[in-house]
């Protein structure tokens, strides 16, 4: 009896094993339906148009994993529309960015509704609007005096966030932010250089939650997991998008103060290319923006930055696991 | 006049603004908090701290062996591939070893500077030993001079210039690899390049500024150490190598 | 449309816990991977050392056959070659870039400034170690002054320009890895990109040291090429 009851186990653990060991390959085949993700996307094929043909289009992008990912999505989205398509990703940082799209060089680049109010429009981090919808309109707003247009944002929002691991939000038994008041003197806060002096980073951590943290440790922005993997810090401050937030099971604290402001991506168009390009432009970026939600931008940035994939790659399995393309 | 001439007029503003930020505090592009003037003050006692420690525990390391090294005349080889490796190595790799193998903070930041700052130390050293004249070593042991003796005592004063020479390039070299230490945890004055959308441009060119500044100080406090260091006999000399004066205050390195 | 498109989603993948996610040294993945990804930035490197090797050659060069009739000139050459010499050099990419902007331009600039002071010295360096005796044989056989310069003076600097050269190109190798301050690509990029893989620091730092020595072996063997005479005394 013991005998049979062990081998049966010992299947259901091998048939569990061999259903989750899946791969970290990439070579997935797209056409199988998984339950796992909790995207609501129905996929739509992109249509070519063979008018579009005769416009060109650069798509540009900032330097960090995720912008990689969608300057590629969008770039070969628009490819699948039909557009001739030219891509400069890996201009820089924001600023170079805007450069490049006021100066032609680039027609288009993804930007995030936060990063624009703070570094283009001298918004205060304090003054950036906590509903996500509000301050996509104030930034469209914004760069459309520009001669810029900003399409409609995607649905996940890239913002900051204190993230511990699972042991040490059981040791702390804590699950706000809030929660952390008493015991942040015993904590060591790990985040990238710049946090220290931001408003919706460490400043409003100090400031509006009162919280005095045993130290604050710069670190690079490729550290900020590592950091707690390896017990260097308690705490780190990462990006609700991070791949490796599911990977090392990382619990995020609730901010219930809200001093992180919503960051939604928005590809902002030169005015004059998008009249040209006509509008199979905006239809097809809001058709591939429908599947990015924040499940799903994490594992896109897993596959980049746990599984060490090529971006280009990772934009094409997007849109072919996601039914945009065939 | 034309793009060029905006160009410049724009870049004097830039400039103008880095100064600015250098001089006075402003606050932060995105808010909350002051930066610049006397905000960078810690920082740069940050990077004097991991700049002077970092070269003194190269030269006690590096020191002995190379004179001692350099005065038996062996490991040629050797010394020449550590001298190759040591200027290929980019120091933003070993940061970035650092990161990888070692850890964060002062402690390990100090360890990969130290390690970034021995082989110009070394090498230069090692030469400035060996290429004493065998002649005038010779003599000294005739004369009945022990070897320490002869390496503090002879080939050491002539190997001033070059010894001194490995350690302005290391001094150099730890201040510009320092400016990138916010990444593993040591707050210095690159803080502001590597956090641009908090300092802004201004910021970013007012530490590159601070920075510059810091390395030509640092090489003209140095030189003048040597001029002082220097036995008087070497400066009033023309070398035989090189046949023109002031030799001492140059910086001389290995070939 | 097939019902599967219906219900097209992105497929979470679990997540073994494997050599590439833990940051470790992969050989595997970087046999797989380094084709795409280190080729083309090894010769953006290699071109941009090359190119600031070269321009700051011809320049410290120039001025070092000025300077070698003209002894004045060598201190405020080496004066101001070696304040561009102590910059560092992250500083001196973002120097430049409200000048030159971003580029292989600011890029080229800044490192070949580097050069100049290590060739400059070399150069006026090794014309004046000439041996007295040889100009005075090739003035008494009836060249004339400009004749002696490059038929014996030029020649027998050779090993000493030669040695600058090389330092120049290995020191040009190490720091043109910050070039991707100036948006100027090279394998700094690439580090700077994921600095926390092992695999990924120790390949491109390794190529760095590669592409130092390579560099320096070709050079040596062009030092040795041109110098006959330097083999042939010691035989």
């Amino acid at each position: 009896m013991r005998n049979i009851a062990a081998a049966l186990a010992a299947l259901i653990a091998a048939a569990g094993l061999a259903a989750c060991g899946s791969s970290s390959s990439s070579d997935t085949s797209s056409s199988k339906a998984t339950s796992s993700s909790s995207s609501g996307s129905t996929g739509q094929v992109i249509q070519s148009n063979p008018a579009n043909k005769k416009v060109t289009v650069t798509i540009g992008s900032k330097n960090f994993t995720e912008e990689f990912i969608l300057g590629n999505i969008y770039a070969q989205a628009l490819k699948a529309a039909g557009y001739n398509v030219k891509t400069q990703l890996n201009l820089g940082s924001e600023q170079i960015a805007l450069k490049a799209l006021k100066s032609g060089q680039i027609d288009a680049y993804p930007e995030y509704t936060g990063t624009a109010l703070t570094s283009f429009f001298k918004v205060k981090t304090t003054s950036i609007p906590t509903d996500p919808a509000k301050a996509y309109n104030q930034a469209k707003a914004d760069f459309a005096q520009q001669g810029l247009t900003a399409l409609p944002p995607t649905p996940f929002t890239d913002s900051n966030a204190v993230a511990v691991t699972q042991a040490t939000a059981k040791k702390l038994g804590v699950k706000n932010i809030s929660d952390l008041k008493s015991k942040a003197s015993t904590i060591t806060l790990a985040g990238t250089p710049e946090c220290r002096q931001r408003q919706d980073c460490l400043l409003g951590l100090q400031q509006v939650y009162g919280l005095k943290f045993k130290s604050f440790t710069p670190v690079d922005p490729s550290l900020r997991h590592e950091v707690l993997q390896k017990g260097q810090a308690d705490a780190s401050i990462v990006f609700t998008t991070d791949g490796q937030i599911k990977a090392n099971k990382e619990v995020l604290l609730n901010d219930d103060k809200n001093i992180f402001p919503p960051y939604n991506i928005t590809l902002v168009v030169n005015d004059k290319v998008l009249q040209k390009a006509g509008p199979d432009f905006a239809k097809t970026i809001a058709l591939v923006q429908k599947g990015m939600t924040t499940p799903v931008l994490q594992e896109l940035n897993s596959r980049v930055d746990l599984d060490k994939q090529k971006p280009a790659a990772v934009a094409t399995e997007y849109l072919k696991e996601s039914g945009y393309t065939k | 006049m034309g793009p060029g001439g905006t160009r410049m007029i724009v870049a004097a503003f830039d400039f103008g603004d880095a100064i600015d930020f250098i001089l006075n505090g402003r606050e932060s592009v995105t808010g909350g908090v002051r930066i610049g003037g006397s905000e960078l003050l810690p920082q740069l006692w940050r990077h004097l701290e991991l700049t002077g420690a970092a070269v003194g525990i190269a030269c006690a390391v590096a020191l002995p062996l190379a004179l001692w090294l350099g005065h038996l005349r062996k490991g040629q080889f050797a010394v020449a591939s550590i001298a190759n490796v040591g200027r290929a190595v980019p120091s933003l790799a070993l940061i970035g070893f650092a990161v990888a193998y070692i850890g964060l903070g002062f402690p390990n930041a100090l360890l990969a500077l130290t390690l970034l700052a021995i082989p110009p130390i070394f090498v230069n050293a090692y030469v400035g030993i060996a290429q004493v004249e065998p002649d005038i070593v010779d003599a000294a042991r005739g004369q009945g001079m022990t070897e320490p003796g002869i390496v503090r005592r002879v080939e050491l004063p002539l190997a001033v210039p070059l010894v001194f020479g490995g350690i302005r390039t290391s001094v150099v070299n730890v201040i510009a690899t320092a400016t990138i230490a916010p990444l593993i945890g040591v707050v210095t004055l690159g803080d502001a390049i590597v956090s641009p959308q908090v300092y802004g441009d201004a910021g970013q060119l007012g530490a590159a500024i601070c920075v510059a500044l810091l390395a030509i100080a640092a090489e003209v406090t140095l030189a003048l150490i040597q001029m002082l260091v220097t036995p008087k006999g070497l400066k009033l000399s023309s070398t035989r190598r090189r046949g023109f004066p002031f030799m001492s205050m140059r910086r001389v390195e290995v070939s | 449309m097939s019902w599967l498109t219906l219900f097209a989603q992105v497929q979470i993948h679990h997540r073994a816990s494997d050599c590439e996610s833990n940051n470790g040294f992969c050989p595997d993945w970087i046999i797989k991977n380094f084709g795409d990804r280190y080729v083309d930035p090894f010769f953006r490197h290699l071109e941009l050392v090359v190119i600031s090797v070269l321009v700051g050659f011809v320049i410290a060069f120039a001025l070092g056959i000025v300077a070698h009739r003209r002894r004045w000139l060598v201190g405020p050459v080496v004066g101001i070659t070696g304040v561009l010499y102590t910059i560092p050099s992250v500083a001196a990419f973002l120097l430049l870039v409200p000048i030159t902007g971003f580029g292989l331009l600011t890029a080229v600039i800044a490192l070949s400034s580097y050069t100049l002071l290590i060739i400059f010295r070399n150069v006026v360096a090794g014309l004046a170690a000439a041996p007295a005796e040889a100009r005075d044989a090739a003035l008494g056989m009836g060249l004339t002054d400009s004749q002696v310069l490059w038929r014996v003076e030029v020649p027998l600097a050779l090993p000493e320009i030669f040695a600058g050269v090389r330092i120049a190109t290995t020191t040009t190798v190490g720091l043109a890895a910050l070039a991707f301050f100036a948006n100027a690509g090279g394998l700094g990029g690439l580090i700077f990109g994921d600095l926390v893989f092992k695999s990924n620091v120790v390949v491109a730092g390794g190529l760095c040291i590669v592409m130092a020595f390579v560099l320096d072996g070709l050079l040596l063997f062009a030092q040795r090429l041109s110098t006959p005479w330097v083999r042939a005394a010691r035989a």
